[in-house]
């Protein structure tokens, strides 16, 4: 087996009094691309920087295609693109410019206007980066990542902020430049991105490790994949939802139940049928299949989406 | 060109010159404040000084007499009238008509004195006095002795001290603000290239700078270089490193643009005040000299001088010079050492 493109062991990273990163164990092969998905303040941009050389790690080992970062920085960096969560590039300098300052950083890559063309910036090449819209400094972001033509690409965030439009956009770039043996870690808050875009996810909450897979083995791990959510009034005594048929899990939410259910055909016509044996009426009802956001509610008793306290 | 050194120049270059504000601070402002200071302290011909000659007899006599001397005008009205020109400063002397004349005025206004020994000058002539000698007099207004010949050199220190801290100060501070320096740290940039793209840039800009005093100066005032212009552009780039150093310490570590610009306002704003670039330092107290000469902006104010004014030489600002020398190397050691890319 080849050298993992990044190993890491134990890995902590304190902040005065937060503990960021808690003791994380990673292995990435080449070639692959992982998402680490978390809530806010999970930890995800620590664990980044970290692997990208901006930050040293409080203890824990860090190995980047093989090499570390205390000894062989210089090694490293010419192989790595990065695109931090946040940059504000200069907004003076045109697009072709600001890639043009860094591609002058490597000794090899794609040409200017090349990169420009992977993220479909071409035509906005000759515009000064101040006059972009958001989604097109995300995607200058990336062409500056890129224009290195790095073996391991970082990734952080690379869709927040965007419409929904424009993030798939994203995704078909993002989707075009894995293979060739080019290694991706991105991190994100939605599961539909890692979904699409990772071989792998790496579900992160706290500063550790909560659950890693693909994402569909993540979501077979549920048990149920079909997830009905329900209100009646008045209120469903939860007792009466346990003898279901299929069922795998209850979770109580307002007014009502969110069930987790192997086969949706069997356990519906039972719920109807209990809920008007109690003499409830539906107020809502609705099915869909599990995503990673029923996984990470199920790990950590909290939503993805949800601020998360310290 | 790909050189990695020339792409960080021009990046500097073209944030310079696409920044309109920073070509105002640069250019436009000295030339303002000097034009604005150039006027109102320009030399002017002395007024004439007013002589209120009282009415009585002879009064007519004396009064042409005096309008007819160099530097006073006469005026004819009632004695009370007369004394009440002189109470608020109207007149700079009253002159009662009688033998001899009486003299009345205040010994302690510059002015009343003038007035008085010219009036006396001109009545001792007319009453027949003979002048045994007669004087050679040459008058002076010659460049080099202005108040605008005392101005442009500060001036021109004040700016390289603000462009080179500002210059190099809240462009760091504006790229750690916004995670470019971070990002630009995750590349395999040479961080020495990085340093150095400023410095470059920072030498051809006070180039500029110094030219662009010099040639306005000349033009709009008059005001010459007196010694060597390359001794001159040497000693000014000397200076612009150096303070480009202390905008590098000033910015070594804020994230916030607030916190910085206080730094740097900090940094600048006293030395504007205490290092005679308005006027001479030499009216501070005596205690505080040495302290003042040690300042940066001092070394530079009083070298630019040196050259510009009395032509000196550069072995004769050799203590000027060694004073930037040791405040650029504080500046880069210290910043150096404190640098955070983030
Ligand atoms: N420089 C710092 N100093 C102090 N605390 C920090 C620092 N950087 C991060 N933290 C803290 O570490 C924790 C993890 O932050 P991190 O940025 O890694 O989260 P994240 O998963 O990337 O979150 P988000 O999704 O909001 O980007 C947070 O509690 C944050 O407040
Ligand atoms: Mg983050």
């Amino acid at each position: 087996m080849s050298t993992p493109a990044i190993e890491v062991k134990g890995l902590v990273k304190r902040f005065d009094d937060v503990v960021a990163v808690d003791g994380i164990d990673l292995q990435i092969a080449q070639g692959e691309c992982v998402g680490l998905l978390g809530p806010n303040g999970a930890g995800k941009t620590t664990t980044v920087e970290i692997l990208e050389g901006l930050l040293p790690p409080s203890a824990g080992e860090v190995c980047v295609l093989g090499r570390s970062w205390a000894t062989q920085a210089e090694e490293i960096r010419p192989r790595i693109g990065v695109a931090l969560q946040e940059t504000r590039f200069y907004e003076k300098l045109t697009v072709r410019e600001t890639i043009e300052l860094f591609r002058s950083f490597y000794r090899s890559g794609l040409e200017v206007d090349e990169a420009a063309r992977l993220v479909q910036l071409e035509e906005k090449a000759r515009a000064q980066v101040g006059k972009l819209s958001g989604g097109q400094r995300q995607r200058l972001a990336l062409a500056v990542a890129l224009v290195a033509e790095p073996e391991l690409l970082f990734l952080d965030e690379p869709t927040t902020g965007l419409d929904p439009q424009s993030r798939r956009a994203m995704w078909d770039i993002i989707d075009s430049l894995k293979g060739r043996g080019r290694t991706v870690v991105l991190t994100t808050h939605y599961m539909e991105e890692a979904q699409v875009l990772c071989d792998r996810v790496v579900i992160v909450d706290h500063g550790k490790v909560v659950a890693q897979g693909t994402p569909a083995a993540l979501i077979a791990s549920l048990g149920g994949e079909q997830i009905i959510e329900f209100c009646t009034e008045p209120r469903l005594d939860p007792a009466s939802l346990h003898s279901l048929p299929s069922l795998v899990r209850v979770r109580e939410k307002n007014g009502g139940a969110l069930l987790s259910v192997r086969e949706l055909h069997v356990a519906l016509p039972a719920l109807l049928l209990a809920a008007s044996q109690e003499g409830t009426r539906l107020v809502e009802l609705s099915t869909r299949h599990a995503t990673l956001d029923d996984v990470f509610l199920n790990l950590t008793g909290h939503s993805l989406r949800e601020e998360q306290g310290p | 060109m790909r050189s990695p050194l020339w792409q960080l120049v021009l990046f500097r270059l073209r944030a310079l010159y696409r920044e309109p504000s920073t070509l105002f601070w640069i250019f436009a402002f000295p030339l303002l404040t000097s034009i604005a200071l150039g006027v109102a302290f320009r030399n002017r011909d002395l007024a004439e000084l007013s002589v209120a000659v009282a009415d009585g007899p002879g009064a007519p006599e004396l009064a042409a007499c005096l309008e007819a001397a160099e530097g006073l005008r006469a005026e004819r009205l009632p004695l009370e009238q007369a004394r009440e020109r002189l109470r608020v400063g109207r007149a700079a002397l009253v002159v009662v008509p009688g033998e001899p004349p009486e003299l009345i005025g205040d010994p302690t206004q510059p002015d009343g004195r003038t007035a008085k020994l010219l009036a006396v000058d001109a009545l001792e002539r007319e009453n027949g006095r003979k002048d045994t000698r007669s004087y050679a007099a040459h008058s002076v207004n010659a460049p080099g002795a202005r108040y605008i010949d005392f101005l442009i050199p500060g001036l021109l220190g004040m700016s390289l001290l603000s462009s080179g801290v500002w210059g190099i100060g809240w462009a760091l501070v504006q790229m750690r603000h916004g995670k470019l320096l971070k990002r630009l740290a995750a590349t395999p940039m040479r961080r020495g290239h990085f340093l150095l793209s400023f410095l470059l840039t920072r030498t051809a800009l006070a180039l500029v700078e110094m030219a662009f005093f010099v040639g306005f100066a000349r033009l709009l005032f008059d005001v010459r270089v007196f010694g060597s212009s390359v001794e001159l552009a040497g000693f000014g780039l000397l200076g612009s490193i150096c303070c480009g150093g202390l905008g590098l310490l000033v910015a070594s570590r804020s994230r916030t643009l607030e916190g910085a610009s206080g730094l740097m306002n900090l940094a600048t704003m006293p030395m504007m005040g205490l290092s005679g670039v308005f006027f001479s330092a030499a009216h501070f107290p005596s205690w505080m000299q040495p302290a003042l000469k040690a300042l940066p902006l001092t070394a530079l104010n009083d070298g630019l001088r040196a050259i510009m004014i009395d032509g000196a030489g550069l072995e004769a600002i050799w203590l000027e010079g060694a004073i930037l020398a040791a405040w650029g190397v504080l500046c880069y050691a210290a910043a150096l050492k404190l640098f955070r890319w983030q």
